[in-house]
């Protein structure tokens, strides 16, 4: 498996993400710039955490316009995987490829700490490694991580398990209590309708090691491995 | 918008800060009167802020030689440590006070851009941040603001730029009311042969600048830190800039591209006094002369004047010096980032800064006049006469508590010793994927990629201290936060200092000065932790007088193998307690003190230099042999804090039950130190559960490793006493203090979220 | 030349986390008449068109476009001449 991690300006888990696709799970992985109009023959986009064009006007709207996205609409069309962390998700979110918005954390601020999430869905390329209902922890770093969608789109998702992870207690329950940033229904990561584009805002790549806290995000780059 | 006077009268000189002694001196260095815009900007360049003209001959105490230092003080804009490996650290710290007390969110953000840009002008990419603030009382609506304001400015800046906000303190005292104190220290990683020099050298190659436009933002911001706050000064809104740290991360990663290369010659931020202060400093250290023409200078206000381009304190922008015919080069990478290089002159021979504005030149001034050659004075300093009633405490007049639970308690619901989650939740603590300990140990641990090593980074600063004895509390910061560092198991290297003062000119602040200085002196010289750099912050007043003195020290340390590293907190049933050091009689200037008896008084604990020197050998031994479950330094709250801390931790939480405590009240009859025999034989319970004397720490280890520490303990001379065991879901110290974990977390973790949830609407 | 002056507002249907902090403040502070607050946001757009239709369309064009998400948003303008 090869990847590409795509940066763009404002991109800052860019070189993390590089760094447990390659360092720690020794794939073949490329930077590509936001600019060029291609990307490499790579299996899997990874479209990095971080704020994108500083997060003016709105997360992710600045970026889905960067000439790299065309050719990540294409890889995804082909069928081949794509995974939006973070600022990723909300580009994901705001060019369309994911349905839905985000909106500010309901605390108004940003959080920074490690979240139990339930594995909703185990039958995706990206958690096929997982046991149904298994619990992950891994950490989430946003002021806007509040997933909102309308009730025929939330129908939608449910029917056809697009709902990947929500978040939840460390005994699994997904009450208010353990929702962190007011997310519908506590959605922390959903996948399209074909299941090859997920997005999510934890961050998997700051728990890909056991001297970070946590090596559960570690399942979803095995999972794709395959 | 400033107007261009027709001359320079005796009030306009007035007005710039300028006495008539440097007036006078301004006319022979140049051989004529100053026009307008020379005088604005000998006037920023001689100011506290830039030239240290209060401060400098005080500053000549601090040891700046050491083995590794690849930089010294004062050479560039930070020190460089050598840490192997091919690589080397460059850090400092710098305040943001005054800024952050008109327009926290702001003041702080343009704070954390500030010294960002110190750091990798060094060509060093920014690897960790942490942040050193300091405010009034929490049952103040206007210190939540403040508050609020400042976290979310820091978290702003750091979250968007992607550099970790990795730990720091927060201390709340009514001295800070309306002059909070906001540090940002940044330490960034180089390698040894990428380091870049703020220098302009080498006639005849180009002058650039990149980054945001100019405007009339942060007009005279450095003689804005130079001045006492007032109550207009929240009218002096024009001297708060705004930050872009999508700008900044555009411009680090331009910057750092760029050092790739070899068109590089020098680099140098614009931060305080702008485009006045990187010319003629580059100049002056690249003993050059150097050429601008203001009108190539990117504007985003129309009809400024010379004196207010040369003056702004726009923030995000960079001068960089390339090598002549390499323009291409560096034209071409500040394009990929979208940014715009523009030539604005050139290196010239001699050794004048000249100003043009078009064909018109209107400034022409010695560089190093500017940079080096400003005045110093040696003020006037008097021992306060606050120190003799406030140093005298009569122990027999202080009575027992009733309840030692209830004084833990009210102790951890103490927001200065509390937990700081509410704070450093809101930065992103992770990004970078390399914070191996998080905010909330005794130093927070990074690892650095590709290599074994860790760097370990603590900020300390008990400001009490400082107040009642200046000398020794200068002395128990750098010892401090060396032993912060120790505990994880690193070794201290080196420290840069954010010195945090009221007004100079006035004697028993100069002396407070003096003292810290010579205190923070005499410890690093023990320690052979050199002084980097660092930054000096005067004038911290608000109408109801000065601040405590604040000489914060950020610490660095090295930690050969990150392997080795050992966490602040309790990890399993069974471990076995040790408390490391000797108790005594020493509650002056103590929280306990402050808290339950309402007294800021007495003598704080002696600093015996050899023995916290020998605390800290046994911890880095200790930790390299790996024989260390937990180390946790006592600091403010003294051992019933330090052990109710060790339980609550960062996760679940664990007990442990503490049944050795005559051993520690047996010692006292030993009389093994000097600083014993002042006080009563008799060890006061008070003294024993909440007294802060120094060099002393709670290590936990396997019960195969007990006798290993002992051995250890004795090797290293240090008074050892196997005080308990960890286990259960208890705290349980002698016959006094008896409480649940998950009861002392509930009161630690929400201390300050309580409080701040009081926030009015006025607030937000 | 056209000054175009956009109103973004989030959408009936949509919570708006920061209106509600607004209005829980305004009646803390004692403003009990206000029933409902709604943080939007607000452009200003300086267009260089001779045909107010055109510049309509143009602005219509933008928010579409980039200005405004219509998953969350709604947008109005009001259109001046500079």
């Amino acid at each position: 498996m090869k990847a590409a991690v795509v940066v763009f300006p404002g991109s800052n888990c860019d070189t993390d993400c590089f760094h447990a696709l390659f360092d720690v799970m020794k794939m073949p992985v490329k930077f590509v710039w936001h600019k060029e109009g291609t990307l490499p023959d790579v299996d899997l986009v990874v479209l990095p955490g971080g704020f994108s064009y500083g997060d003016y006007l709105r997360t992710g709207a600045i970026a889905r316009f960067s000439p790299v996205m065309e050719a990540v609409r294409q890889h995804a069309e082909s069928g081949r995987a794509v995974i939006g962390i973070c600022n990723g998700f909300q580009i994901l979110l705001e060019a369309g490829f994911l349905p839905g918005a985000m909106l500010r954390n309901k605390t108004l601020s940003f959080i920074c700490t490690h979240v139990w999430l339930r594995t909703e869905n185990n039958a995706t390329i990206f958690t096929g490694k997982l046991n149904p209902k298994e619990l992950l922890r891994i950490p989430i770093a946003h002021g806007e991580g509040n997933y909102y969608c309308d009730d025929k789109t939330f129908k939608r998702l449910e029917d056809s398990n697009q709902i990947v992870f929500r978040y939840a207690s460390e005994s699994g329950e997904t009450t208010d209590e353990f929702n962190p940033n007011g997310s519908r229904d506590n959605i922390a990561g959903i996948i399209n309708a074909k299941g090859n584009v997920l997005g999510m805002m934890p961050h998997p790549e700051r728990a890909s090691e056991s001297m970070l806290d946590s090596v559960d995000g570690r399942k979803i780059w095995e999972s794709l491995v395959g | 918008m400033v107007q261009a006077p027709d001359r320079i009268t005796p009030e306009i000189i007035a007005a710039h800060g300028i006495t008539p002694e440097e007036y006078d001196r301004i006319v022979k260095i140049l051989g004529r009167e100053p026009n307008f815009t020379e005088l604005g900007i000998f006037s920023v360049m001689w100011s506290e802020h830039c030239s240290y003209k209060n401060s400098k001959p005080i500053l000549k105490l601090f040891p700046t030689e050491g083995p590794n230092l690849l930089v010294r003080a004062g050479e560039e804009n930070a020190g460089i440590v050598d840490v192997g490996d091919g690589l080397a650290i460059c850090f400092k710290i710098e305040s943001h006070n005054h800024p952050s007390a008109v327009e926290p969110f702001q003041g702080a953000a343009t704070g954390v851009g500030g010294i960002l840009r110190d750091i990798f002008t060094m060509g060093a990419r920014p690897i960790l941040l942490m942040d050193s603030l300091r405010f009034g009382s929490l049952e103040n609506a206007q210190t939540r603001r403040l508050l609020q304001g400042v976290v979310a400015g820091i978290a702003h800046y750091g979250n968007c730029i992607g550099v970790p906000t990795i730990g720091g303190e927060v201390y709340f005292d009514e001295s800070y009311e309306g002059n909070p104190l906001v540090n940002a220290m940044c330490l960034g990683i180089v390698s040894k042969d990428g380091i870049i020099k703020g220098k302009a050298s080498g006639v005849g190659n180009p002058v650039y600048y990149v980054g945001a436009a100019t405007g009339r933002d942060g007009l005279g911001g450095a003689a804005f830190a130079s001045r006492e706050l007032t109550e207009e000064s929240h009218e002096d809104r024009p001297a708060v800039q705004v930050g872009d740290p999508f700008m900044e991360k555009l411009l680090l990663e331009a910057c750092l591209e760029l050092l790739k290369t070899d068109a590089l010659v020098g680099m140098q931020d614009m931060g305080a006094a702008g485009l006045t202060c990187s010319t003629c400093e580059t100049a002056s250290r690249g003993s050059a002369g150097i050429e601008i023409d203001i009108t190539k200078v990117p504007r985003r206000e129309t009809a400024m004047i010379p004196y207010e381009v040369m003056l702004s304190e726009s923030q995000e922008r960079m001068l960089i010096i390339a090598k002549k015919g390499k323009e291409h080069i560096v034209e071409r990478i500040f394009e990929k980032w979208d940014l715009h290089a523009e030539k604005i002159g050139e290196v010239q021979e001699g050794h004048l800064m000249r100003v043009y504005d078009g064909p018109e030149l209107v400034a022409e001034i010695p560089a190093k006049a500017l940079a080096d050659e400003g005045p110093i004075y040696r003020r006037e300093e008097n021992k306060p006469a606050y120190l003799t009633e406030a140093q005298h405490l009569d122990l027999r007049k202080i009575s027992l508590p009733k309840d030692f639970n209830a004084v833990l308690k009210k102790m951890l619901d103490h927001p200065s010793i509390a937990s700081k989650g509410w704070v450093y939740t809101q930065y992103d603590h992770m990004v970078r994927t390399d914070t191996v300990f998080y905010p909330g140990h005794d130093a927070s641990l990074i690892r650095i990629k590709g290599t074994q090593k860790g760097i370990a980074v603590s900020t300390d600063c008990n400001s009490l201290y400082c107040y009642l004895d200046p000398f020794e509390g200068g002395k128990i910061a750098v010892a401090e936060s060396a032993r912060n560092v120790a505990a994880s198991g690193a070794r201290p290297l080196a420290i840069t200092n954010c010195l945090n003062f009221g007004n100079p000119m006035t004697p028993d602040i100069f002396w407070q000065f003096h003292q810290c200085v010579e205190g923070m002196s005499t410890a690093c010289r023990f320690f052979q932790t050199p002084v980097t750099g660092g930054n000096v912050s005067f004038y911290n007043e608000s109408p109801m007088g000065a601040i405590q003195p604040t000489p914060t020290v950020g610490m660095v340390g090295l930690l050969d193998d990150i392997d080795d590293r050992v966490p602040s907190f309790f990890k399993s049933e069974g471990d076995i307690i040790f408390l490391l050091g000797n108790t005594l009689n020493e509650i002056g200037a103590s929280h306990y003190l402050m808290l339950e008896h309402g007294l800021k008084k007495g003598l704080p604990p002696r600093l015996d230099l050899e023995r916290e020197k020998a605390l800290q050998m046994l911890m880095i031994e200790g930790a390299k042999a790996r024989c260390l479950v937990s180390c946790h330094d006592l600091s403010e709250g003294g051992l019933a804090v330090a052990l109710a801390e060790c339980c609550i931790g960062q996760g679940k939480g664990i007990g442990a039950n503490i049944e050795q405590i005559p051993l520690i009240l047996g010692a006292r009859h030993q009389k093994t130190n000097h600083a014993g025999s002042h006080h009563a034989a008799e060890l006061r319970m008070d003294a024993l559960y909440f007294g802060e004397t120094q060099s002393r720490a709670i290590v936990s280890v396997k019960p195969e490793h007990k006798e290993y520490l002992i051995k250890l303990a004795q090797k290293h001379s240090v008074p050892v006493f196997q005080i308990g065991v960890v286990g259960g879901q208890t705290l349980v110290i002698g016959d006094l203090i008896n409480l649940r974990v998950d009861e002392m977390a509930g009161i630690y973790q929400t201390a300050i979220p309580r409080r701040m949830s009081k926030i009015s609407s006025r607030d937000a | 030349m056209y000054k175009a002056t956009v109103n973004v507002t989030l959408k009936k249907s949509v919570l708006d986390p920061q209106g509600k902090t607004v209005l829980h403040a305004l009646e803390t502070l004692g403003f009990q008449g206000v029933k409902d607050v709604r943080v939007g946001k607000y452009f200003e757009l300086a267009i260089d068109e001779e045909k107010r239709e055109k510049a309509e369309e143009q602005v219509r064009a933008m928010c579409d476009k980039l200005l405004i998400n219509p998953v969350i948003e709604d947008y109005s303008f009001k259109l001046n001449e500079a």
